[in-house]
């Protein structure tokens, strides 16, 4: 109780205390999942990530090859989707649970975000979960559904978005790439610079379907394969 | 009329958050009730890209922690330290500059997220060049505030000063990292971080903006209030002490919890669950220190609608603090999880505990501040029921909506598939998201009763001009 004492008579001796006590369980909890390597399965099972040779595109890419950046219309349709706010009733993450196994597939794994700034797990499901939606419905159904969603699933409450179609993709992506690249998403210099011809003459609409049809479908994992202890 | 007070101790900031403070609560609710309506009947989306649910929702969660929460303490932060350290603030000015570049913030944020500039972390979307304003003026509060403690009069500090310095050291920790982005635009940035371990600080951060913000801020404003509006002593000094550096060390490691069988590794979410279990211990110690220091008065709660609220928002923290813990075990949050019944828990904190103390602060600092009673005391009980019961019926609401949602997701059928299909489950809810929309209307129209009450009694302060009696009256000290 003597600290305890000095404390209440000493302002700045309370600060400093204050600013130690509380940077403990961050530090415990944040800083070894940077460095542990259990963290990340593509650490035991490289497979899942994708080994892009010299010279290759991201059009190179064929699903189940690996985690790999989103190309640019992908990346373009991300914005889009967090733009909207669309995280706020869709997870993208799913539990390693019997029931979420056979509405959705595979428990999701941390590699499987590795390139996703911000995360995008979500917290809510007022929608079902988006992380393994890619290839479930076509991209006609994805356009009718996000035009009028009750048009194709009469329960919904999802918002229509028909200013999707109408908007021009944001011609700028290349420089968001850029800034992807600064922390740390492989983007070669050649995905940055053919940024804007990918893009071109598409609407946001076509860019939140590339994305949503990319969801879970970049990696293939293993049924019989334990990734998570 | 306390004309020494007014003397003594700057209330001019002081009488702008206040009032602010109970209109932003007013604000927040009636977004809140319009995006519960959008859920409810979606044609209420009106297929405008600004006012959809994704778009209003960050709008929503912003306007009751930031604007009602941020003025709410800031409003009772600036009036206690004065109070409690007998001595006035160390810099009006800076003050001045808390209150205008904290509004100006929260303006900003009312034009971006329709527009839908968001960083896309819950509870932290607004865009970086904001995030920056918001680092400068939270410290330019915080800095006013010690330099007001260090000039104290007082020998000791007083335990409801712990607790807003608490609150401001770590919500400065949080802000900052977990705001680290890279600008790629004006208005467009990436967090710095990705995946696993950006929602591990992400939720460091939700968790805590709950956990220090909503309940160490809010904890500062019940131990000045309730002792001084039951006209008694606090209950337990020593008790206030245990509980206050359980909650500093305890609370950080809560964030966890939000990502139990997520693809966060295990002992990352065991080590929060198990930590927020023993967190029940020092929540408790600050719900009974709070409500037992009315022992002895307990027939003032028949006359004085103020101290209602206060001990009403202390049963609902018990509460809240109690389902928390609950909800953190893992058995029950494989259930809980992505359910409703996160949102009633939400709320069971937000209307019940950090409103309702925060309203109780606000009626008794009205009277002190602009020196004339409350222009209607029965306003004020017509609130208290509006509140309770607009809270009472949208944590009910969520608890069945979330349960059944939980429970409709994982039931199988008699040949071992799934029992029904997520449609179904959407469709299952109509009627609990009805509810809880006339649970916040409830709660609205009472946010509005006290919106008018402020400002009826501000009027008659102005008409009869008490403030500027008090400030001229010789002192009788």
């Amino acid at each position: 109780m003597a600290m305890q004492e000095s404390m209440e008579r000493n302002v700045w001796g309370l600060v400093i205390v204050l600013a130690i006590a509380l940077s403990v369980g961050g530090i415990v909890e944040i800083v070894p999942l940077f460095y542990l390597k259990s963290t990340m399965e593509h650490n035991s099972a490289p497979e899942l990530v994708w080994q892009r040779q010299e010279g290759q595109t991201l059009n190179d890419h064929k699903p189940g090859d690996g985690m790999r950046p989103y190309k640019a219309l992908e990346l373009a349709g991300r914005d889009v989707y967090i733009r909207e706010g669309c995280y706020l009733c869709h997870s993208q993450m799913v539990r390693p649970f019997r029931d979420e196994k056979e509405r959705y597939g595979h428990y999701s794994l941390a590699s499987e975000s590795m390139y996703d700034h911000p995360f995008q797990w979500g917290s809510k499901r007022t929608g079902p979960d988006m992380a393994r939606v890619g290839g479930k419905y076509s991209d006609d159904w994805h356009r009718k559904h996000l035009r009028a969603p009750r048009s194709v699933v009469p329960e919904s409450v999802m918002p229509n978005y028909p200013w999707l179609k109408d908007n021009p993709v944001n011609a700028s992506i290349g420089d968001h790439m850029k800034g992807m690249q600064m922390i740390g998403v492989p983007y070669t210099d050649a995905d940055i610079a053919a940024a804007a011809k990918e893009v071109e003459g598409k609407t946001e609409e076509d860019a939140v379907v590339a994305f949503l049809q990319v969801l879970g479908t970049m990696t293939k994992l293993d049924e019989n394969k334990v990734y998570r202890e | 009329m306390d004309a020494t007070a007014e003397q003594k101790y700057d209330y001019g900031v002081v009488r702008w958050f206040t009032v602010m403070a109970a209109v932003y609560l007013m604000v927040g609710a009636l977004v809140g009730v319009y995006i519960a309506s959008e859920l409810a009947w979606p044609f209420l989306n009106f297929d405008l890209e600004y006012i959809t649910f994704g778009r209003l929702r960050p709008l929503h969660t912003n306007a009751v922690i930031f604007a009602y929460g941020g003025c709410a303490l800031m409003a009772t932060a600036f009036y206690t330290v004065q109070r409690t350290c007998a001595t006035r603030l160390w810099s009006s000015k800076l003050a001045w500059f808390t209150f205008i570049g904290w509004n100006l913030i929260i303006v900003s944020a009312v034009i971006s997220f329709p527009l839908g500039l968001t960083q896309g972390k819950e509870y932290a979307e607004l865009e970086w060049p904001i995030d920056i304003a918001i680092a400068v003026v939270w410290l330019s509060y915080m800095f006013n505030f010690i330099m007001t403690i260090a000039n104290r009069k007082t020998s000791h500090i007083y335990v409801s000063n712990w607790f807003f310095l608490g609150m401001m050291v770590m919500i400065t920790y949080l802000h900052v990292v977990n705001s680290l982005a890279v600008p790629v635009g004006l208005f467009k940035s990436y967090s710095i971080f990705s995946g696993v371990q950006d929602a591990m600080i992400q939720w460091w951060w939700g968790h805590n903006a709950v956990g220090f913000y909503l309940t160490a801020g809010f904890l500062g404003i019940m131990y000045y209030f309730v002792p001084k509006q039951a006209n008694r002593p606090v209950y337990s000094y020593r008790l206030s002490v245990i509980h206050f550096w359980a909650l500093m060390f305890g609370y950080v490691w809560l964030g966890a919890h939000h990502l139990q069988y997520t693809a966060l590794p295990d002992w990352t979410g065991s080590l929060g669950a198990a930590v927020s279990l023993a967190m029940i211990i020092p929540s408790w110690g600050g719900a009974v220190n709070g409500m037992m220091t009315l022992s002895g008065a307990w027939d003032k709660l028949r006359t004085d609608y103020v101290l209602r609220f206060l001990i009403m928002s202390l049963a609902f923290y018990a509460m809240s603090t109690f389902e928390g813990p609950v909800m953190s075990i893992k058995t029950v949050n494989a259930l809980s999880h992505y359910t409703d019944w996160t949102v009633g828990h939400v709320h069971s904190g937000a209307l019940g505990w950090v409103a309702m103390v925060g309203i109780g602060a606000i009626y008794h600092m009205m009277t002190k501040v602009f020196h004339v009673q409350l222009w209607s005391t029965k306003l004020i009980n017509a609130h208290f029921w509006t509140a309770t019961i607009g809270t009472v019926v949208y944590i009910v609401a969520m608890w069945v909506s979330g349960i059944m949602q939980g429970l409709m997701w994982r039931a199988y059928d008699e040949y071992g598939t799934l029992a029904y299909t997520f449609a179904e489950s959407v469709e299952a809810m109509h009627p609990y998201y009805a509810m809880r929309a006339v649970g916040g209307m409830i709660f609205l129209l009472g946010t509005v009763l006290m919106v008018f009450n402020i400002l009826m009694t501000v009027a008659k302060a102005s008409s009869q001009g008490s403030v500027q009696a008090a400030r001229t009256a010789p002192a009788t000290a």
